[in-house]
């Protein structure tokens, strides 16, 4: 029986998409079997951070709308056998999703698969409402910078009160912080929030902190998930998280994040 | 080993990849959204002719696409009941290979 993971946020471009990937990659590298669905409908982007983009046939839509089985929706991935994509559509809107259809989906999924990471989009709306609304587990991503960190107050109140879980009264969903783009310097300059200041804020778990690091870029340019970069820092952070979510005790270390060498400067190399 | 080669390859860097990744998907993006999505109707209209003739059981349908830069592929892979399946069935009907290939 399958975990289902959300990663949300509230506010864009924080971070959800890099980490569902790199959570998903992760937890397939440990043995885990894995799919990653894609919630964020019309801007389909799961994929492409996964390198799958070219073998995408059918969508999370068609298989709710019963136009394609679900077997035949997800894209396993080409490196990791453990791990599979449910992409999504890029041609509907968002309303296309419904309660029921996402539930027959994860039904399905739930007795074949460990977990199940959902990527949600951005905002509080309906995408993003069903993206939680079947959680166990939420990874809160946010950024040490008071909007995100406001955002993921609110996102913390909606997984409280909105979710199928709060809703029959189970046991909550279970939220933890990821801390993403830190960058220690700037912390240290005391020009970005520190990682204390925001979990005393959230009052949350820390599930961990992911550095500021150029390895993100490539890998997304590459289509490689960030996870099987073994001299990433974020790489490392990532990880550290997955054996987290799966239970293991860790210790925190905030990774540094990675500055260009000056050989590399010379070069004008960016990634 | 062309010097200039190294350098001009450490210069594009992961930046290249990125860059033909996005103009082959795109390229195919752009043609797709003018039309309604064809494949799901493909897909059913193709069954529908082989179901004329063949048994076929909708799990065991798989389609895959790659797109590319020179030539996309679009397989189809219909896996049919196997001789053991097929017996005590009406006659008739062909017993063809268990996989058909579209
Ligand atoms: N640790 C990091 N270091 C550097 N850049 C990062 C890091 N994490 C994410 N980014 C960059 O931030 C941008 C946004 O990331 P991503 O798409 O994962 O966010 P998102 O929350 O999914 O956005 P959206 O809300 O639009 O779905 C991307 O360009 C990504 O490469
Ligand atoms: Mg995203």
């Amino acid at each position: 029986m399958a975990r289902i993971i959300v990663v949300t946020s509230g506010k864009g471009g924080v971070g959800k998409t890099t980490s569902t990937a790199a959570i998903g990659a992760g937890l397939a590298m440990s043995g885990k079997k894995t799919v990653v669905i894609d919630f964020d409908v019309g801007l389909r982007n799961l994929d492409m951070i996964l390198g799958c983009e070219r073998r995408v046939v059918f969508d999370f839509i068609n298989v709710i709308h019963g136009e394609a089985k679900l077997h035949q929706a997800l894209v396993k991935d080409k490196r990791l056998e453990n791990l599979a994509v449910l992409p999504t559509s890029q041609t509907r809107d968002k309303d296309a999703l419904t309660r029921d259809g996402v539930e027959k989906v994860l039904d399905q999924l739930r007795d074949e698969y460990d977990y199940i990471v959902c990527d949600s989009p951005a905002g509080i709306e309906r995408g993003a409402h069903m993206a939680m609304y079947y959680a166990d587990d939420a990874v809160v991503v946010s950024n040490p910078e008071v909007s995100s960190v406001r955002d993921s107050d609110r996102i913390l109140g909606l997984l409280s009160s909105k979710t199928r879980r709060a809703e029959r009264g189970e046991e909550p969903v279970k939220a933890q912080l990821l801390l993403a783009r830190y960058d220690p310097a700037r912390v240290e300059k005391g020009e970005m929030l520190k990682v204390d200041d925001v979990l005393e804020i959230l009052a949350i778990p820390l599930l961990g902190v992911i550095p500021e690091s150029q390895s993100v870029l490539k890998a997304s340019n590459l289509g490689m998930p960030v996870v099987l970069d073994e001299s990433s820092n974020a790489g490392k952070a990532y990880l550290d998280a997955v054996k987290r979510l799966m239970g293991e005790q860790i210790e925190h270390r905030v990774l540094a994040p990675e500055r260009r060498s000056f050989f590399q400067r010379l070069l004008g190399r960016t990634a | 080993m062309n010097l200039l080669n190294l350098f001009r390859r450490s210069r594009e860097g992961s930046a290249g990849a990125a860059k033909e990744r996005l103009q082959i998907l795109l390229a195919h993006e752009r043609v797709d959204s003018e039309a309604p999505e064809y494949l799901p109707m493909l897909q059913k209209e193709l069954i529908a002719v082989i179901e004329k003739y063949l048994d076929v059981d909708d799990e065991k349908v798989e389609v895959r696409l790659e797109r590319g830069r020179e030539l996309s592929t679009l397989e189809v892979n219909i896996e049919l009941p196997g001789a053991e399946k097929l017996q005590g069935r009406a006659r008739g009907r062909p017993t063809a290979g268990t996989l058909l290939q579209a």
